[in-house]
């Protein structure tokens, strides 16, 4: 971390030419800018071989000066990756999709004379508005879309993911270019610390992580404290299975992460700040410390930023997987090397946190908030959401929807705007029956219900939290008991074993969720169960524990007749539970290819070449091998009924 | 790991006893994990007992405590992929690897080895790769929209020699 003292960074007008020198590649005059989406998902979708080709290309045809290849974050629309976005000076910024080598040549053929390649263009951008800044691309291409005329987009509000997909996240220069780093110069220049507190407070900014604790608040509490050292540490330990928001933020924009520590740094005089991350993040790891790299060199952070006086630095520090870690006391705790185990609380890591000292601990997105409403103002960032939810909110949209992705939509939005116009609604026209949400903390929310708008309190209402903003779509396939075994066995292997209602009576709720998916449960259970969790969520030290019960309480809520037919007529509707799921042959489709047989594993499955294959059903263990390997769609599951099969293999019908 | 080895890493660390996380980290990137033997070693240097270095290694799910093989592969079971099938995933790779068990070690923490330690089947939480449910990841590559059928190629890429 040498900071090269010549570029270092004080006066607004330095800050605009470095600003300049972003642009030049940002948006080139004289040169096509040609840029990747290259985030974990966008390389798992084939990022990588793409960029790979557009350099072997452009090398090959000697197209280095006319031609800028370069990479960008994730432009949020998961389904449609790898992207790839061209701007021709002058023109509107082309979005393509679905790229795949074979497309390259077409691409970049098309962008030297200033046209599209239609067939894989998804969209258009003429004009871009970073908030912090705006940029005009161009006008034309009338035969392509607008982005937002897309229904994926059109309901979407980019606040957080504002440069994401657009600028280069390793290049500060772009970032500044869009008007990063500009607060900066309001928050150590112009503000106290107490105006910069006022500000976030009034903004009315709710911590981003799932509690939804005010960010005004909390800052507060730790100012307050009088101590020569104090901490500040963004929690990327981002845990919930199915969200993964804060990786993209990370990724696609680390910058923004630093500068609002900064500010938050300053507002409540801590002189380092730690960012916890998650180890299976290698990416946003490297990208992160890059940013960290690059901010010093620039004198953004170090001894003395902006020649203001104030002095803070960033640390990254990776976690190795607990989820039990995302928990703020848990946390501090594997800071100091610890295993991570939660801590009673009072005292608030606010007074007693890091090392003993006064620690302000907030979420990635909430650290993404900050330099946008020192910028604009509180009064701008309370007119985006409802009353009460200030802003907008990141949402991973997973599972069993039509179009997967992540959705920025402002707070208190319903959920069917978000499911269905954003989302498309089911796949294959599959009926959707529930959405889960805030992880193994939140709940499932029937579909009868997805005229709630989604923001802390609501969610609240109908019995599950907005937690960090994972939405999990579940269809007709999903078994709503299953599901809840699912979350409950990812607590129970994640309760750190401190508190005896969470280790023991997680392990018990799980044990009987398990007899119930085996067919084996009792009427009674459904109380039990119900009584366990009221138990369990008043006595657990930690949100652990005490919001562990949330997927079982929601799912008994809203899905006891599902419970109930497991119970009383054995029956899986959704034919996800083993036990109550059996799997029979269908003759008249069997063609005899004794792919089945081949892969059964306990030798279930009797038959022989160009023969109809039989299922034993006294052997066969519902592992759904032959059903997955079988490619004429002849074996059927079913739950709660049988089917009339041959007694042994006979002749396939020609 | 010798002596030498385990002091270039512990010199990294002015404070060891409050790094022990990224001490063991990093022992974990040159082994593959970490042995019983290391840990008493680390254990004598940093002046702490070894039960504290155990207690560590043993809570959080990225330590191994068993030699793995040259490929890890992940199956990741997130809700995404659960809703999206990851279970049949695990199950299916089980099969090809032809890995038995329930492969619970002494941490909770579920992890096979081929016998020719070619590979090492292990689940993992959530990689963030939602939007491609199901996700695998090999030696840290991440494979996305993978179905059953797909994996015997997927494999054959790290030297898989089919199944027996």
């Amino acid at each position: 971390m040498v900071g090269k003292e010549k570029n270092k960074i004080t006066l607004p007008e330095a800050l605009q030419a470095v600003a300049k020198s972003g642009l030049e590649t940002l948006c080139p005059k004289d040169k096509i800018r040609i840029a990747v989406g290259y985030a974990t998902c966008g390389i798992a979708a084939g990022a990588d071989v793409v960029y790979a080709e557009l350099e072997k290309q452009i090398f090959d045809n000697t197209l280095e000066d006319r031609i800028i290849l370069t990479k960008t974050g994730c432009f949020g629309f998961c389904k449609m990756e790898p992207f790839v976005n061209v701007y021709f000076p002058g023109k509107p910024l082309v979005i393509y999709y679905n790229v795949n080598s074979n497309d390259i040549e077409k691409i970049i053929s098309a962008a030297l004379h200033g046209k599209v390649f239609t067939e894989k263009a998804l969209c258009k951008i003429e004009h871009w508005n970073h908030i912090t800044s705006e940029t005009d691309y161009g006008k034309g291409f009338d035969d392509i879309p607008l982005w937002n005329e897309l229904p994926y987009y059109s309901k979407q509000v980019k606040v957080v993911m504002r440069n994401a997909g657009i600028t280069n996240p390793n290049s500060i220069e772009e970032y500044i270019a869009v008007g990063g780093y500009q607060s900066l110069f309001k928050v150590l220049k112009q503000m106290s610390p107490n105006d910069v507190i006022e500000e976030i407070s009034d903004a009315g900014l709710r911590g981003r992580g799932g509690a939804g604790f005010p960010t005004g608040i909390k800052w507060r509490n730790t100012q307050k404290e009088k101590s020569k050292t104090k901490y500040l540490v963004c929690n990327a330990d981002e845990g919930d299975p199915g969200a993964y928001m804060n990786r993209n933020e990370m990724e696609s924009d680390p910058h923004m992460i630093i500068e609002g520590m900064i500010a938050g740094a300053y507002a409540i005089d801590a002189k380092t700040g730690f960012i916890y991350i998650r180890a299976e993040y290698p990416l946003a790891i490297e990208r992160l410390q890059r940013a960290i790299n690059q901010a010093h060199e620039y004198g953004l952070l170090g001894e003395n930023i902006l020649d203001s006086g104030f002095s803070f630095d960033i640390f990254i520090t990776r976690g190795a997987g607990a989820f039990v870690c995302g928990e703020e006391t848990a946390l501090i705790a594997s800071l100091e090397g610890e295993a991570g185990r939660p801590r009673p609380r009072p005292p608030y890591p606010s007074v007693h946190g890091l090392w003993g000292m006064p620690t302000n601990i907030n979420n990635v997105e909430t650290w993404c908030n900050i330099p946008v409403i020192i910028e604009k103002g509180a009064d701008w960032f309370k007119a985006l959401g409802s009353p009460n939810n200030a802003g907008t909110k990141v949402f991973s949209l997973v599972g069993n929807i039509n179009k997967v992705g992540l959705a920025e939509v402002e707070l208190g939005t319903p959920l069917e705007t978000i499911v269905c116009d954003v989302g498309a609604c089911g796949i294959d026209k599959k009926r959707i029956k529930a959405v889960q949400t805030g992880g193994p903390s939140g709940g499932c929310i029937p579909a009868n219900l997805f005229d709630t708008p989604v923001d802390y309190d609501n969610m609240k209402k109908v019995g599950s939290i907005m937690g960090s903003g994972g939405i999990v779509v579940l269809d007709e396939d999903s078994c709503m008991v299953d599901t809840a075994k699912y979350f409950l066995n990812f607590s129970v292997d994640e309760s750190c074993g401190k508190c005896v209602p969470c280790r023991e009576g997680l392990k018990h709720m799980h044990e009987i969720l398990e007899q119930i998916s085996d067919g084996k449960g009792k009427p009674e259970d459904i109380d039990l169960l119900k009584q366990m969790s009221e138990t369990i969520k008043k006595t657990s030290l930690c949100g652990l524990g005490q919001t562990a019960p949330n997927p079982v309480i929601t799912t008994l809520q809203y899905f006891e007749n599902e419970y109930r037919e497991h119970i009383e007529e054995k029956v899986c509707e959704a034919k996800v539970c083993r036990e109550l799921t059996s799997f029979y042959i269908v003759a008249d489709k069997c063609t005899g290819c004794t792919l089945c047989a081949k892969h059964c594993p306990v030798n279930a499955i009797d038959g022989q070449a160009k023969y109809v294959h039989i299922i034993d059903q006294e052997t066969c263990i519902s592992c759904s091998s032959c059903f997955n390997v079988c490619p004429f769609d002849a074996i059927v599951k079913l739950s709660g009924e049988s089917m009339e099969t041959p007694e042994k293999p006979i002749p396939v019908k020609k | 790991m010798n002596d030498n080895n385990i002091d270039k890493i512990l010199i990294k660390y002015p404070e060891p006893t409050g790094q022990i996380l990224s001490i063991l980290e990093d022992i974990q990137a040159k082994d593959g994990y970490l042995s019983r033997e290391v840990l008493s070693q680390v254990a004598g240097k940093i002046n702490l007992p070894v039960s504290k270095l155990y207690s560590v290694a043993t809570f959080y799910s990225f330590f191994n405590l068993q030699p793995v093989g040259t490929n890890i592969i992940s199956v990741c079971m997130g809700t995404a992929c659960h809703v999206k099938g990851a279970p049949q995933i695990l199950e299916a790779l089980q099969d090809l690897l032809d890995v038995e068990g329930d492969g619970m070690t002494e941490n909770r923490k579920f992890i096979l080895t081929t016998k020719d330690k070619c590979c090492t089947l292990t689940q993992a939480r959530c990689f963030g790769a939602c939007s491609m449910a199901p996700v695998i990841s090999i030696n840290e590559k991440v494979y996305g929209y993978v179905d059953v059928k797909k994996l015997p190629k997927i494999l054959k890429e790290y030297g898989w020699k089919g199944k027996k």
